[in-house]
């Protein structure tokens, strides 16, 4: 009972910035724009709800689809022992969201994952580069348009 | 071109590598340290050495042949990972697990917990000088290795836990073999408490170094025996309770300090409560309800009968693995038979049994979860391992992600270290536990 409060809460409170809330498989999910993250993240923050942790942080991509990427946010409140999923789509054209790392700190190194593996943009990052990809790599290997066996050029070594 | 810490380093401080090949390094990670003397005044951290391209691989499988790619995640406790895949696969399809084989997936994944935990602190203190930790932890990981082995048939790369239930049935014998283990474990446990907790040269390297605060660690997202460390209570066993753990009687032991001894001290502690654990599963498990195998007919000899006339009498197959006969699905695997792969009785003697076989195994059959997305997690031997699997509908995952608990450890460490000596960063990687595989993915 208390869990689906925490989405109908939500929705109640930001009609217009919440486009969508689920349930699907019971983990409790609200879709919204990207410009609202950092407002509903700290309104999150605060109680009574304190989802002071951030679980996961990733990206989908949904080719042929528009908007064709989705951030997804996993949070975690420690006192309501609750799970709360954020999705945030991003369109191709503008691939770009509001960086979390000044909130949570895990968010440097999660952001710069998603950088490396989909080639998002996070405005406010302190240090944007590719993490677990070498630099001059090329393209974005976790997006559906990069074949599974495509090759790397060789790069020349390092001074 | 040049990292972070060589545009910021100041003009007369050292810089140095640790690693990626450093034997203090577990798996392969960079630490670039930049030092004034011996202090560390700055430090970047490099990952990806160890990067499979685990998540690209798991979308050009299906769901069933993925299952040993999460063996090789965290290759200490690969049961814990392959559990934690398979919930969020079970959540998703909404299917019920049999009551036996959820208890031993319990016994298994608390093995595989203490055998995390084991390696951890015999790699640590191996690090600091006590090399007979080494030996002791590695001993009584030898004793919980077989009991791995003999129901498994692996040791660590073991892909017993599957979609809907387990592989197979524990060894008939496992009783006494359990026993010896938790026995064991619990000599060594003793050994080493009584040579590493008032020790005062592993006190000296350990006692407030790296100290997180619980704020600091949970910005940082930190869960399992790290986070309580710093004495912040929250383990997904209690909290979420998954299989059958509401009905065990365990503590959560909390940190006080969050330095590199609360981290040392919560892990052995935890040891103990998982072999509790273990003791209480022994006696609840529930006794087989197939009970012994009856006689039936060889296998070869059921073939050459069915040529004429349908085979009325039981056939005994000796399976790769014993434990996976027919008779036992009932204790081990779910009832819906779409996850489950066929038994082998079936499959060799009726036709009816070869085309659900081969259905199960074909492209595009198999299992096909709803469309739609699904986040569930274990607790690993780090902390909260998550899945986070999103389904078209095929048999294959359209994405796959997964929560190494270890990662966002990681992401701290330059924090920890800094303003330390360089001595200080080998007790504090090894009290993180890093694990390469389930890190770099």
């Amino acid at each position: 009972m208390e869990k689906k409060k925490i989405v109908e809460e939500l929705k109640e409170k930001f009609p217009e910035k919440i486009k969508e809330t689920s349930s699907d498989f019971g983990d409790d999910t609200v879709i919204i724009d990207r410009d609202f993250l950092g407002n509903l993240v700290q309104y999150l923050r605060k109680e009574p709800y304190e989802y002071t942790m951030l679980l996961d942080l990733t990206c989908v991509d949904y080719l042929g689809r528009e908007p064709r990427f989705e951030m997804v946010y996993h949070l975690l409140s420690l006192t309501e022992k609750h799970r709360l999923r954020i999705k945030v789509p991003l369109s191709e054209k503008n691939l770009s969201v509001e960086s979390m790392a000044s909130i949570w700190k895990n968010a440097n190194w999660l952001e710069r994952e998603v950088y490396d593996m989909f080639g998002v943009r996070f405005y406010g990052h302190p240090d944007l580069r590719r993490l677990f990809m070498y630099d001059g790599f090329e393209g974005y290997p976790l997006r559906k348009d990069y074949p599974l066996r495509k090759r790397q050029p060789r790069i020349p070594l390092r001074k | 071109m040049s990292t972070r810490i060589q545009k910021e380093a100041k003009k007369d401080s050292l810089l140095i590598n640790m690693g990626p090949s450093h034997p203090a390094m577990h798996g392969t990670i960079r630490i670039m340290v930049e030092l004034d003397g011996e202090r560390i005044l700055n430090s970047e951290v490099e990952v990806g050495y160890l990067h499979r391209g685990f998540e690209k691989t798991c979308e050009h499988k299906t769901y069933f042949n993925l299952l040993p790619y999460t063996d090789r995640m965290n290759y200490v406790s690969p049961l814990i990972n392959n559990l934690g895949y398979v919930m969020t696969m079970e959540k998703m399809l909404g299917i019920e697990v049999p009551e036996k084989a959820q208890y031993i997936r319990v016994i298994l994944s608390e093995l595989s917990r203490i055998s995390d935990h084991l390696t951890c602190i015999a790699a640590m203190a191996m690090e600091c000088g006590a090399f007979t930790i080494l030996l002791y932890k590695m001993k009584a990981r030898e004793f919980i290795w077989d009991v791995i082995e003999q129901t498994t048939g692996a040791r660590m790369t073991t892909s017993h836990i599957r979609i809907g239930g387990v592989r197979s049935d524990l060894h008939p014998g496992y009783e006494e073999v359990l026993k010896k283990a938790v026995v064991e474990t619990r000599n060594v446990l003793k050994d080493v408490s009584g040579l590493l907790d008032k020790n005062k040269i592993f006190l000296d390297r350990t006692r407030d170094i790296a100290v997180v605060s619980p704020e600091t660690a949970i910005n940082y997202g930190w869960t399992g025996p790290c986070l309580r460390s710093t004495g912040v209570y929250f383990d997904v066993r209690k909290t979420f309770p998954y299989l059958v753990y509401d009905k065990m009687d365990f503590e959560v032991p909390l940190g006080e300090r969050g330095d590199n001894y609360d981290r040392y001290m919560v892990r052995m502690r935890e040891m103990e409560q998982s072999l509790r654990i273990i003791e209480q599963a022994m006696k609840k498990i529930p006794k087989s309800a197939a009970g012994t195998m009856a006689k039936g007919m060889e296998p070869a000899e059921a073939i050459k009968t069915s040529r004429d006339k349908r085979v009325e009498k039981k056939i005994i197959l000796s399976p790769n693995l014993e434990g996976s006969e027919k008779v036992k699905y009932q204790d081990i695997l779910t009832k819906s038979k779409k996850v489950v792969v066929p038994p082998k009785e079936d499959t060799y003697t009726s036709i009816e049994g070869l085309i659900s076989h081969f259905k199960f195994f074909m492209d595009e059959h198999g299992i096909r979860p709803p469309k739609g997305e699904v986040y569930f997690a274990v607790e690993g031997g780090n902390g909260e391992l998550g899945y986070y699997i999103v389904s078209d509908g095929t048999d294959k995952p359209y994405r796959l992600h997964v929560r190494a608990p270890c990662f966002h450890v990681m992401a701290s460490l330059e924090e920890m270290i800094h303003g330390h000596y360089i001595a200080d960063v080998i007790p504090t990687f090894g009290s993180v536990n890093m694990i390469g595989g389930e890190m770099d993915r």
